[in-house]
């Protein structure tokens, strides 16, 4: 630059329209190249192919530690967004499947046909998820259909648990003390479930509103927990 | 860049608009600031070489057509035109604008259906007022001549209908009752939602009859906070089973809720004969109901059939209120006895 300013000083050239312009000189053995061309949105693809051509491991592995810290999450109550920020159904359709294998009750043409199927109980769960969600919706939530659905699917996990713990009750013998035994176990994690997605939930709705938003949650997990607690097995 | 050409160039029927609406899509790809002269839909056709390819073209589409290629309108222009790659340009626009329009047409559709907004304003309460409701709901007005007002919301009632449905299941589960074909939550989602729904149905067109003052929403309403009276029944006759504790609790409580929802109804008709039509069908069918969820899903009294059952019992199905053995013997008998005296 001080170069330049410097013999153009010294050519002196006066009366041009642009004087500073004047003794701009490019040498002949510098060629004047460059991108004209503005790369925009070029992070993009580079990342889809990123975790395109990441091994399977990865791919599975993340998945499965993002649904472990949801489910610490329900577990530990708190008031943190990370359940509600990136919401997955992995989860709830694990749990679901889980709780309805174990409360498939006998085979279909048995005499005493009296379990819920396997299609009854996932049923009766994305249903009912679904309803409360409208619900949530219609009396004027902010959360959306996928993370309602997402915290109601992953409070769930509770209930799972107790069904659990039910089945190995029900090994060692159905008499008086293991109903009594089962029905603490239910009645508790009924109450954590419920207790868990308001926490998640109720946040979302107007502040005198929010009973109006818990009960259809309350029955929920209610119809959930007595088909858990009035589950013989054959 | 030139100014796109005259839009007259003949023949170009099949739509213009779509056309040039689609040329700013079409410029630059992806972003980049370079405008890639080669892909330009530039119609002018005024430069030299276009002219001498054009020539070509038409030659070549000439032979193409001979062949009996069928086409739209977009290949005579194409070869009107004569640019390089016009033909792929002007189909791949033609193709882009259909899908808008396509897209466009079944958002609108989606939105106008779908749109849950609709249902907004019923679903406007506070929970006093659900409280209130459900507790006027047990309450007789005394002024009929008066048209009484009804609160058109549909939160309470459907929370009633989900509560009844879980009083149900409930109650089934307790009585062993065996649903052969169906399941347990089916058939208890279906009564109550069946009964809120249809006699509802009903009742309006009933209402439409008798010229009555009522709407749909209103209907909905009423029938469903009378459903309060039935939850309370069936809730506490479940779990203690005494069957004159129920018919108490079904004239007190089902009454008092029947008497709430007819008294509103009169309020709202003119007419003896119809206010009579109107209200003794709702009491009936409100009554009747009550007496069916009842007995259908309640543990049967213990000892009856077990004095009537032999060991080849079959299971206990779940509408058999007459046990056919009941009936076969009651049969056998009485052909018994008429034989005797014959």
């Amino acid at each position: 630059m001080a170069a330049v300013e410097g013999s153009g000083a010294g050519a002196g050239a006066g009366g041009t329209l642009f004087p500073g312009l004047a003794d701009v000189s490019i040498s002949q053995d510098i060629p004047v190249e460059g991108e004209i061309t503005v790369p925009v949105g070029s992070h993009s693809p580079d990342e889809d192919y990123s975790t395109l051509d990441e091994p399977v491991r990865d791919t599975i592995m993340r998945d499965l530690k993002a649904v472990g810290k949801k489910f610490v999450h329900v577990m530990y109550p708190r008031k943190s967004s990370a359940l509600l920020r990136d919401w997955d159904l992995w989860g709830p359709l694990v749990l679901c499947v889980s709780l309805a294998l174990m409360l498939q009750g006998g085979s279909a043409d048995s005499k005493d046909d009296g379990g819920p199927q396997f299609a009854e109980v996932f049923v009766i769960i994305w249903f009912g998820a679904v309803v409360i969600t409208l619900n949530s919706k219609l009396l004027g939530g902010t959360i959306s259909f996928f993370q309602s659905l997402c915290v109601l699917g992953y409070c769930v996990l509770p209930l799972t648990v107790a069904m659990l713990v039910c089945r190995l009750v029900l090994l060692a013998g159905a008499g008086t003390i293991s109903f009594i035994i089962r029905l603490i176990v239910v009645v508790a994690m009924f109450g954590w479930s419920t207790l868990a997605s308001t926490a998640f939930l109720a946040d979302s709705q107007p502040p005198n509103r929010k009973a109006l938003v818990v009960y259809p949650i309350f029955l929920f997990y209610f119809v959930i927990s007595w088909m858990i607690l009035t589950f013989t097995p054959q | 860049m030139a100014a796109p050409g005259p839009a007259g160039g003949g023949g170009r029927s099949g739509a213009p608009a779509a056309e040039w609406g689609g040329f700013e899509d079409n410029m630059q790809g992806g972003g980049s600031a370079v405008i890639d002269m080669e892909n330009m839909d530039d119609t002018s056709g005024s430069s030299f070489e276009d002219m001498g390819e054009m020539h070509q073209r038409m030659k070549e589409e000439e032979e193409e057509e001979a062949e009996g290629e069928a086409g739209a309108g977009e290949e005579e222009d194409g070869e009107f035109l004569g640019m390089k790659g016009l033909r792929g340009q002007l189909g791949r626009q033609v193709a882009d604008q259909m899908w808008q329009v396509g897209k466009r047409q079944a958002s609108k559709a989606f939105s106008l259906y779908a749109n849950i907004d609709i249902l907004r304003p019923y679903f406007d309460v506070e929970p006093v007022q659900v409280r209130a409701r459900l507790l006027e709901s047990m309450i007789p007005v005394k002024m009929i001549n008066f048209p009484q007002k009804i609160a058109g919301e549909l939160y309470g009632p459907l929370m009633l209908v989900f509560t009844l449905v879980a009083i149900l299941l409930h109650g089934m589960k307790t009585s062993d009752t065996i649903i052969r074909e169906g399941t347990l939550m089916g058939t208890a989602i279906g009564t109550c939602f069946g009964y809120w729904l249809g006699v509802s149905s009903f009742m309006y067109f009933l209402a439409y009859l008798c010229n009555a003052q009522i709407t749909m929403v209103q209907m909905l309403s009423l029938l469903g906070y009378g459903l309060f009276g039935h939850c309370i029944t069936l809730f506490v006759t479940y779990n203690i089973h005494f069957h004159s504790l129920f018919y108490i609790f079904w004239l007190v409580v089902g009454g008092l809720s029947t008497l709430r929802m007819v008294a509103v109804l009169v309020s709202r008709t003119v007419g003896h004969t119809q206010r009579l039509i109107l209200c003794g069908t709702l009491a009936a069918l409100h009554m009747l109901f009550l007496l069916y969820l009842h007995f259908a899903y309640h543990k049967v009294v213990e000892g009856i059939l077990d004095t009537l059952e032999g060991p080849n019992m079959p299971p206990f199905q779940r509408v058999a209120r007459d046990v056919p053995v009941v009936s076969n013997a009651v049969l056998n008998t009485t052909a018994k006895a008429i034989a005797l005296t014959l």
